[in-house]
C-alpha cells in the first residue's frame, strides 16, 4: 500500500458572522495559503475533492461556486461529499491509495450565520419519525448527555471541566472563535449550559495529500497516515446506546488507532458529553493530550470543524509537537457516524 | 466599503414521502391510537419500526402491538421551545421505550418542570385530537403511572376502515385506508448576504450601471462577478464598468409559462455579452417578435420605474454584429 501524509494546513480565523463575504471569497484566501505551502499549482494537482452542505447557508449548488476558487480550468480531477470535509479527505485518501493521483486538495466550508444552524440540521435527521418534530442540535446532545449523566459516566461538573480546559488551550490558537475563561452560563437544553455547546461558526479550511516521495518533497515532516477509517451506527437515536460510541471504537481498531499509543489527540467532540463518549470509545488516558486547539467547542465551522481536527493533528506533527495523533471527526446527531485517523511523524520529535 | 447588503431568503419545500409497509402500518396505527412495533432478527421489538434491521439491515415484517404506556430512559429540559416543536411551552425532550418494546422513541414529554422528570419515569401517549397518519398524531408523552409489563402481541398491520376506535373520533380521524405517504412541510429562513463582488455590483445597478469585476491573472472581465475568476482561482478585485448594450450570443425560445411569471409567451430568453464583458448574462428579450430574434442581435437594456435590475433587452437598431467578435463567449 502507498505512504500517503497530509503534508500542509490552513484554516481561516473562524467566526459568528461572514456577512460581507460569500461562501467562496471566505474560502479562497485558505486555499491560496495551503497551496502556498507547498509550491503546488491547482493544475499540479491529481485531485480535488471538497465538503460541505448548502444548507448551512440556504445556497443551492454552493459548491460549485466555491470551486470557482480552485480555478478549475482546464477541467481538474474533481468531486464533492455532502459532508465534512473530514469524509473529502477519505475519498481523496482512496484516490491516492489506488495510483489515480499523487497529490490531492481538500477542502471544506461552513457559513452558518446566514441560517438558524439548531434549525438547520433537524433536516438531517430520519424524515418519518424524527425531522417533523424538529429537534434541534443542541436537545439531541442534551438527551445524550443526560443519559451519560444517568450512567455515572460524568457530571456537570465534569462537563464544565472539559469547556474551560478547551477554551484555556484554544487561547494559544489564533484561528478559535472563543477562548479564555467564560462562565458556563445557563442552560440551553438541559443538562447542557451554553459552556457545553459549540459557537456557531463560519469557517474554512483545507489540506493537501501527497503521497510517499512527493510528500518528502513538498514537506519537512510529513504527517504519514497510518490508518483511517469511518463507521456508522443504526440511525435511530432509540436504538443506540447513547452514552457509547461502537462505531468510533470499530473506526479506530480499523485504522490500528490501539497498535501503539499516541501523544495526541484532536477530538470532533461539538459538546462537552461527547468528548467523554470519545474517550472512553478511543481508550484515551491522560497521558494523552487532547484537543489542544481547543477542539469544535472553540470553534465549529460546521462540515470543516472535523476536517479541522486532520489538519490540527497533522500540524503538530509538521511542527514536530507529536509523533503519533489520532484525529477524529463526527456527523450526525449524537456522533452516529465517526471517522478516525491515525497519523505519524517520521523520526523522533524535537 | 459599502454597507453589506442582506436579504431575507426563505426556502420552503413540502417534502412528499412514500412508505415502506412497515412505515405504513406504524403510522396508520397511529392515526387509530394504536402503536405498532416489527420484530428485529434478534428478538428484539423496534419501536418505532423500521423496513430493515437496525443491525443486520435484512428486511423485518413481523409487526406487533405494544403499549401505550412507556419508561423515560434519557431526557432533556427545553426551556424555550422553537418553531416546529410538538409543544410551544417548556417541555422535555425524552427517549421513551412503550411497554412492550426493546428500543426508544423520541417525542416531547408535557411536565411542569424540569424538576417532576427523571429517567425511569412513567409516562403514556397523549394522542393529537386530529391525526392523520403522522408521527405528530401522537401530540406528546406526559406523566402517567402504571406498571410496565405489557408483552407485545402480533398484529396484522391492517386496520378497519371503520373499527369501534376510529368511529368514536372526528371523520377526519376515519379516513379510509391505509397511510401511505406523508406530506413534511419544511421551512428555513436565511438573511443572505451576497458578499463583496456580488454587492458591488448590485450597488451599482441601483444608479443603472453594470459594474464587472476583471480578473489579475487572465484579464477575463466577469459581469455579474462571482468573486472568482473560475479559470485562474484568485478573487477579481478591479472594477470595469460594462455595456450598458451588448450583443445575443444565443437564445432559446420559451414556450411553456412559468408559474409566478407574468410574461407572455412565446419570448426569447437570451445570452447576452454586454459590451466590454468576457462572460454572458441571460435576459429576456422584447421589444421584437420572438421569432426575428437572431444572434448577434444588438440589445440595450429597458429599465422600469424603480427596479434592481433591467426588465428585459431590447434591439438597439444597430447593425448585428459580426460573429468573430462574439464567437468565444458563446
Ligand atoms: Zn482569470
Amino acid at each position: 500500500m502507498r505512504d500517503v501524509a497530509i503534508v500542509a494546513f490552513a484554516q481561516t480565523a473562524h467566526s459568528r458572522t461572514s456577512d460581507e463575504l460569500s461562501e467562496v471569497e471566505m474560502l479562497m484566501p485558505v486555499l491560496h495559503e495551503v497551496l502556498d505551502r507547498t509550491g503546488l499549482k491547482t493544475a499540479d494537482l491529481g485531485f480535488v475533492c471538497s465538503g460541505s452542505s448548502d444548507y448551512l447557508a440556504g445556497r443551492a449548488f454552493s459548491f460549485t461556486m466555491a470551486l470557482d476558487g480552485v480555478g478549475a480550468w482546464p477541467p481538474v480531477s474533481e468531486s464533492h461529499v455532502e459532508m465534512d470535509g473530514a469524509w473529502a479527505l477519505y475519498e481523496a485518501w482512496v484516490k491516492i491509495l489506488t495510483g489515480e493521483a499523487d497529490t490531492a486538495l481538500v477542502y471544506a466550508y461552513g457559513k452558518s450565520s446566514p441560517g438558524e444552524l439548531r434549525d438547520v440540521l433537524t433536516r438531517q435527521l430520519d424524515p418519518y419519525y424524527v425531522a417533523p418534530l424538529w429537534p434541534d442540535s443542541v436537545a439531541l446532545a442534551a438527551l445524550q448527555a443526560q443519559a451519560l449523566i444517568d450512567a455515572g459516566a460524568t457530571d456537570e461538573r465534569a462537563l464544565a471541566g472539559v469547556a474551560a480546559r478547551s477554551r484555556t488551550d484554544a487561547a494559544a490558537n489564533p484561528y478559535a472563535q472563543l477562548s479564555g475563561p467564560a462562565p458556563m452560563g445557563d442552560y440551553v437544553v438541559r443538562p447542557l449550559r451554553r459552556g457545553d455547546c459549540p459557537p456557531v461558526s463560519d469557517g474554512a479550511a483545507a489540506v493537501i495529500l501527497a503521497a510517499g516521495d512527493t510528500a518528502r518533497a513538498l514537506c519537512a515532516r510529513p504527517a504519514w497516515i497510518r490508518g483511517l477509517d469511518h463507521r456508522i451506527e443504526a440511525h435511530s437515536l432509540g436504538v443506540r446506546d447513547l452514552t457509547e460510541s461502537p462505531s468510533t471504537r470499530l473506526a479506530a481498531e480499523r485504522a490500528g488507532a490501539f497498535a501503539r499509543p499516541a501523544d495526541t489527540a484532536e477530538l470532533h467532540a461539538p459538546f462537552t458529553s461527547q468528548e467523554v463518549v470519545l474517550r472512553r470509545a478511543l481508550r484515551l488516558d491522560d497521558d494523552v493530550t487532547v484537543n489542544p486547539s481547543g477542539g469544535a467547542l472553540t470553534a465549529n465551522p460546521v462540515m470543516a470543524a472535523g476536517l479541522i481536527r486532520l489538519g490540527e493533528a497533522a500540524a503538530r506533527i509538521h511542527r514536530g509537537e507529536s509523533d503519533r495523533a489520532l484525529a477524529h471527526a463526527t456527523s450526525g446527531p449524537c456522533l452516529q457516524q465517526n471517522l478516525v485517523a491515525v497519523l505519524e511523524g517520521e523520526g523522533h520529535a524535537a | 466599503m459599502p454597507e453589506v447588503l442582506t436579504a431575507p431568503l426563505v426556502v420552503e419545500f413540502p417534502f412528499t414521502r412514500s412508505l415502506g409497509p412497515v412505515q405504513s402500518a406504524f403510522l396508520t396505527g397511529l392515526r387509530a391510537r394504536t402503536v405498532l412495533g416489527v420484530r428485529a432478527s434478534d428478538g428484539r421489538v423496534v419501536v418505532p419500526p423500521t423496513e430493515y434491521d437496525p443491525v443486520t439491515a435484512e428486511e423485518i415484517r413481523e409487526l406487533v402491538e405494544v403499549g401505550t404506556t412507556g419508561t423515560v430512559t434519557t431526557w432533556a429540559w427545553n426551556a424555550r421551545p422553537r418553531p416546529g416543536q410538538p409543544l410551544g411551552t417548556p417541555f422535555a425532550w425524552a427517549l421513551v421505550t412503550l411497554d412492550g418494546a426493546d428500543t426508544a422513541l423520541l417525542h416531547a414529554l408535557d411536565a411542569p418542570g424540569a424538576e417532576s422528570v427523571h429517567s425511569g419515569m412513567r409516562v403514556r401517549i397523549r394522542w393529537a385530537e386530529e391525526r392523520t397518519g403522522a408521527i405528530t398524531d401522537i401530540a406528546c408523552f406526559e406523566p402517567y403511572d402504571s406498571e410496565p409489563g405489557r408483552q407485545p402481541t402480533a398484529h396484522s398491520g391492517e386496520f378497519a376502515d371503520t373499527d369501534t376506535e376510529t368511529n368514536a373520533d372526528t371523520d377526519a380521524n376515519a379516513d379510509a385506508g391505509p397511510v401511505t405517504g406523508i406530506i413534511a412541510p419544511a421551512r428555513l429562513d436565511y438573511t443572505y448576504a451576497p458578499g463583496r463582488a456580488q454587492s458591488r455590483y448590485l450597488n451599482a445597478l441601483v444608479d443603472r450601471r453594470t459594474v464587472g469585476e476583471r480578473c489579475p491573472a487572465c484579464r477575463k472581465v466577469y459581469v455579474p462577478p462571482r468573486g472568482a475568476c473560475p479559470t485562474c482561482g484568485v478573487a477579481t478585485d478591479e472594477q470595469v464598468e460594462a455595456g450598458p448594450n451588448g450583443t445575443v450570443t444565443t437564445f432559446c425560445i420559451v414556450n411553456i409559462k412559468a408559474r409566478n411569471l407574468d410574461i407572455e409567451v412565446p419570448y426569447v430568453y437570451a445570452h447576452i455579452a454586454l459590451d466590454g464583458a468576457d462572460l454572458a448574462l441571460h435576459a429576456r428579450i422584447g421589444g421584437i417578435p420572438y421569432d426575428q430574434v437572431r444572434m448577434g442581435l444588438r440589445v440595450a437594456p429597458v429599465w422600469t420605474e424603480g427596479a434592481r435590475f433591467p426588465d428585459h433587452y431590447r434591439p438597439t437598431g444597430e447593425p448585428d454584429a459580426d460573429y468573430d467578435s462574439y464567437k468565444e463567449l458563446i
